[in-house]
């Protein structure tokens, strides 16, 4: 997996709450066998229309936002389905980072096991991001993992709050099978008390 | 010893690994898969030589995308997208030694509803698929929640989730419910009331007697949708009616190990002291049949409401209202009882199940559905489609109008051939409102199956009670 350490780039507003991940990516998208290519079909039915031409209102077509690595929206932000086909088409289209004031849960997770990092903070402050974001592509924000910040492209910092766990993973590419393989003695003893226990599963 | 939740004692009973921060290694008794979210997984497994850990424990079916028109066992009649998904399932159930149930099998159907039905699910279980709705197993006082495709590779390599603790919510509905108010009316009830993130960051036990009163498949239909209320997973106390229903399933428990879980399964409730983070409490007497309006689980109303305005809202909810109301085409102050509809689906891991469709046709017996109104009843499983032909409900449905398909997913989520078209309007048992979710433009309303039913008698959203 990427490793994720800092971040400047440009930050596309979508202020829009409960972004669903049929939103993100149509089930269309999901009849895939691969995890990479999904990129184009981000967003699909708000992006394109009929024709698939693209709709020029939408935030990524916009020249501005077309090399946005960074999203910022509104609250309850992945709800829906479990697909991890949401984190792939965000992460195949560039962008590294989504912040916004709520995640659904298994969407939030999900963003960890593909390199994105997905940043919750007060509604307030999410406001005032979003309002820099609007500013288009001459607006920078910094993202740094470590000292957890995000610094607008006024020099503004606000803080967020991660799992420690969550980030070391994150900041070393960690692939998670390998570190759970590593307590394989745990989980064999485990299994070995509850065979006894409760034979029947 | 610390008094303790149903979710804590679960919890308890299945941390294999716990490090110093409390990420715990969770141990899954029982992992699903399905077609769309597992050929990645399967791929990763290859890349790196690993093995499915305990093959014993997972159990495959594909129903997302697999038709439910008859001819579906030649791949021909998929689409070739679809096809190599199913194909990919076939294989790697094969040569990873899990267990499986093809479309050619009488067994198949949606995920959901075979683990039940064959008696996967048991009280105290961790169930995980990746599919949200996973939350469904709940109903049998197991844990149970869906996963990425990630974490399908993670269960299948290591039978463990890298997990922490959720905070615990308790959801009481307390009394009786009026008649014509089901399942589906308390489980889209509770997220009117807290919202789509209301349950984000818990684990939800429902209780009170209106959830006692409900059978099993009624459990099913309010644990299914708590995912749409944000919560990991619902749950509700396993209890006679559990045990009853879980009882000679092929892969119950029999004779000794029977009376050993038994033992165990009793012991599965809340202590009456235990410590919940968040309580919310409905009266069963003040839920009435209800329908939602927008394009989100949480635009809820009593079928007697009228279309409301984005004004009646705030914050970020009056942008996302004006939105679903431009989606769905709605003036606000129409009574949702004058609102025409063109499409009927009665189906899903949330309203596929034999309750769901004697409800649906205790409403319909001996009458039709309204001309040019398109219908169609989905069976959840072979065996629901099996039963419901013996009971004489497919020839009620058939007689009503109604289309008689095959087991699948469906219109649910449109992977396979049942879909919306642009601007079509669909009263529908399934369990999301999502912009597109049936198809581009598709416009639906969430209902119970009694509720569907009356829709499609009429051509609009009715008031069941009306029918009765």
């Amino acid at each position: 997996m990427d490793k994720f350490n800092t971040l400047t780039g440009i930050a596309a507003p979508m202020p829009l709450i409960n972004v669903d991940t049929d939103m993100i990516i149509p089930k269309q998208f999901l009849k895939t066998i691969k995890r990479s290519g999904l990129g184009v079909n981000l967003f699909d039915e708000m992006r394109y229309d009929d024709d698939g031409k693209e709709i020029p209102d939408f935030v990524l077509n916009k020249d501005a936002y077309r090399e946005a690595e960074i999203l910022v929206a509104g609250d309850n932000f992945g709800c829906g389905s479990s697909r991890e086909h949401a984190p792939w088409a965000i992460k195949d289209f560039g962008i590294r980072c989504v912040i916004a004031p709520s995640f659904a849960d298994i969407f939030y997770n999900n963003c960890f096991k593909n390199g994105i990092l997905p940043i919750a903070l007060p509604q307030e402050q999410v406001d005032l991001l979003m309002k820099d974001a609007e500013k288009g592509s001459n607006a920078r924000m910094t993202i740094d993992l470590d000292a957890q910040t995000v610094t607008s492209s006024d020099g503004e910092v606000f803080s967020f709050d991660l799992d420690p766990f969550k980030k070391h993973c994150l900041m070393n590419g960690l692939d998670d099978i390998g570190l759970t393989m590593e307590k394989a003695a745990s989980i064999d003893s485990f299994e070995a008390t509850a065979a006894q226990a409760r034979p029947w599963v | 010893m610390s008094p303790k939740t149903l979710y804590d004692k679960i919890w308890d009973a299945h941390v294999a690994h716990e490090a110093d921060d409390g990420t715990c290694l969770l141990y899954i008794d029982r992992h699903l898969v399905h077609e769309v979210t597992s050929p990645q997984a399967f791929e990763g497994l290859r890349m790196t030589g690993r093995k499915v850990r305990a093959p014993e424990k997972t159990i495959a079916v594909p129903d997302h995308n697999v038709p439910t028109t008859p001819g579906r066992e030649d791949p021909s009649n998929m689409t070739e997208d679809s096809a190599i998904q199913v194909a990919a399932l076939d294989t790697n159930a094969k040569d990873f030694g899990i267990h499986y149930y093809p479309v050619s099998d009488v067994r198949q159907g949606i995920v959901h509803i075979v683990g039940p039905e064959q008696g996967w699910t048991l009280p105290g279980m961790t169930v995980v698929c990746g599919d949200s709705h996973t939350a469904t197993h709940g109903a049998f006082g197991a844990l149970a929640h869906g996963i990425g495709t990630s974490e399908v590779e993670h269960v299948l390599a290591t039978q463990t989730l890298i997990q922490k603790k959720s905070k615990n919510m308790k959801v009481e509905i307390t009394g009786k419910l009026r008649p014509g108010v089901t399942a589906k009316d308390i489980t889209l009830s509770v997220i009117g009331a807290t919202g789509t993130a209301g349950g984000t960051g818990y684990v939800i036990e429902y209780c009170g007697e209106a959830i006692r009163d409900l059978s099993m498949e009624g459990r099913m239909t309010v644990c299914n949708m708590a995912i749409e209320g944000g919560a990991r997973a619902g749950l509700i106390a396993p209890d006679e009616k559990t045990f009853e229903y879980c009882k000679g399933r092929p892969h119950a428990p029999k004779g000794a190990q029977w009376e050993a879980a038994m033992d165990w399964w009793k012991t599965l409730y809340s202590d009456d002291d235990a410590a919940w983070d968040e309580v919310i409490t409905l009266k069963g007497e003040d839920i009435a049949p209800v329908v939602t309006w927008g394009t989100s689980p949480e635009d809820v109303l009593p079928i007697t409401a009228a279309v409301p305005a984005a004004d009646d809202f705030e914050g970020g909810k009056v942008g996302a209202a004006q939105r679903s109301l431009d989606y769905m085409g709605l003036t606000p102050g129409t009574p949702l009882s004058d609102v025409e509809i063109d499409t009927v689906f009665i189906g899903s891991c949330t309203n596929g199940r034999i309750e769901d469709l004697r409800a649906a046709a205790a409403i319909l017996k001996g009458k039709k559905k309204k001309d040019g109104l398109r219908a169609m009843v989905v069976p959840g499983s072979g065996l629901v489609r099996a039963q419901a032909e013996e009971e004489g409900l497919a020839d009620i449905f058939k007689d009503a109008g109604f289309e008689w398909r095959l087991a699948g997913c469906s219109m649910c989520l449109a992977m396979n051939p049942d879909q919306l078209q642009p601007g079509e309007r669909c009263a529908a048992t399934s369990n999301r409102n999502f912009e597109g979710r049936q198809g581009r433009g598709g416009r639906t309303h969430l209902m119970s199956p009694a509720m569907a039913a009356a829709a499609a008698i009429t051509g609009k959203l009715t008031d069941v009670r009306e029918l009765m």
